[in-house]
Parts: C-alpha cells; structure tokens; sequence
C-alpha cells in the first residue's frame, strides 16, 4: 500500500476518534472515522479491531465472479461461539467498511446482504465473539463495477 | 415518507427466517445524472426487534445495494411473534415496519 500524507492522516484521525470514542455499547454511534475511512486496516483501527486471527469457522458464500457489481449477494455465517458482530470489508471499494452486524437475545449469527463491488476484490470478514477477532476472505470478481458507470 | 419496506419470517423449527426488502435509493454521492452529483443518501442504521426486545442491528455503508435486502435468523422464536424493524438514513429519514412469525410450510 502506498502512504500518502492524507492517509497517514486519516488513519490518525482514525485511531484518535477510536481512543476519544471508545463506545460504551460498540454500535450505539455511528462509526464516522471507520466508514471515511480509505483502507481496510484503517477501518478497522477506528473500530477497535485489533490482532484478528485467521478461522476456518466463518464461512463466506459469495459468487466467484460477480456479473453485476451493483448487486453482489454475500453470505456471511460464523460458526465461532459466542459471536456478537460480523463486520464486513469490502477491501478494494473507495470505503472498504460495508458495515457491521450485531446479535443478541437467540438471533444466529448469519447474515444476508447485497453490496455494490467497484472493481474484483477480496471481501473480508471479522467477528467479534468473546472480547476476540477473528477473520477471513473470500475472492470475487467483478465484470462490470457497481460504482459509478 | 419512503415506501414500506417487505417484511417476510418464516419458521424453520425454531428458528425464524427473516428477509426484508428496504425501499431506498442509496445513493453513493459519485453518481452523477445529467452532470450533476447525486448527493450521499443512503441508509446508516437498521434494527429488528423480536417482541419488543432487540435481536439484530446493523451501521450501514453507501456500498449496500439499493433498494437493500437483508436476511438473518432468530432462534427460539414461535409463531405469532412480531418482528419489527426500522431503518434510519443519513437524512434523519427513518421508518418502522412489522410483520407476524408465520409457521414454516
């Protein structure tokens, strides 16, 4: 990755936000410093994700090649124990961080969702379960980008 | 005030399949139409509610599709129970819709 001055930046406002906003409740404010921000490892900073280990226990059901960019559907299950949030990253997007899901009271943690793909990218997943991050990846490619056109 | 969003739970055992369908433009803020920028618009929060509790919550980006579509499961759920759901957008724009548990076929 090349480090510009205006990402170095970003990534400071990044993390300072993160430090100054430690949420009391991870989803209670919407997370401005992570959804501005240009990287995924700078989305993830702002969101308090640190050291996330690699699993083999969430699955990602993603095509592997994507027609339509500005409708990909993407599957996310974890089958970690006590999963509380997936987050989504979709790595070569102008803003990687596609969002983050919360489960409480009985809900699985699964979800379905359909996201805009600029250009072929890894889409990468990290769930928070037990004061813990774990993570993986999936290729997609796309044909026709779904940002813009 | 936007459209009603599509509610759907369905029972697979005990847990309740829920698909809803979201009526919003998301607009990107790099889009343009007839040279001009379409403004970001686009959906930042959704939350679902099972009996009243909360179950489920998202933060959204602009790189969800439009007209977004989301799924996710509830376990011990019967039918009858309510599910509820609202979205808020980066306009202040929000709507609650809800829909019934309905047994699995």
């Amino acid at each position: 990755m090349i480090q510009t001055r205006r990402t170095i930046t970003l990534g400071l406002v990044a993390a300072l936000g993160a430090v100054l906003l430690k949420p009391v409740r991870a989803l209670a404010a919407w997370n401005d410093g992570a959804f501005k921000a240009r990287s995924t490892m700078d989305g993830m900073k702002a969101l308090g994700i640190s050291n996330p280990q690699d699993s083999s226990d969430i699955v990602i059901r993603a095509p592997e090649i994507a027609e339509n960019g500005a409708v990909v559907p993407i599957d996310v299950t974890s089958n970690i124990p006590g999963t509380t949030r997936i987050s989504v990253f979709i790595e070569k997007n102008p803003f990687p961080y596609t969002g983050s899901f919360e489960f409480a009271a009985g809900a699985v943690p699964f979800v379905h969702l359909r996201a805009k793909i600029g250009e072929s990218t890894p889409v990468r997943v990290v769930v928070a379960a037990g004061g813990k991050f774990y993570t993986t990846a999936k290729d997609v490619k796309v044909t026709i980008g779904g940002c813009g056109g | 005030m936007a459209d009603p969003m599509k509610i759907r739970a369905t029972l697979q055992g005990d847990v309740a399949d829920v698909r809803v369908l979201m009526a919003h433009p998301m607009e990107t803020g790099t889009r343009k139409q007839a040279g001009k920028v379409v403004p970001l618009h686009f959906i930042q929060n959704i939350s679902a509610t099972l009996n009243g509790k909360t179950v489920f919550s998202a933060d959204i980006s602009q790189a969800i599709s439009r007209n977004p579509v989301f799924a996710f499961k509830v376990k011990g759920a019967k039918a009858g129970d309510k599910i509820a759901i609202t979205w808020k957008d980066n306009t202040g724009d929000t709507r609650t819709d809800e829909t019934t548990v309905r047994g699995g076929s």
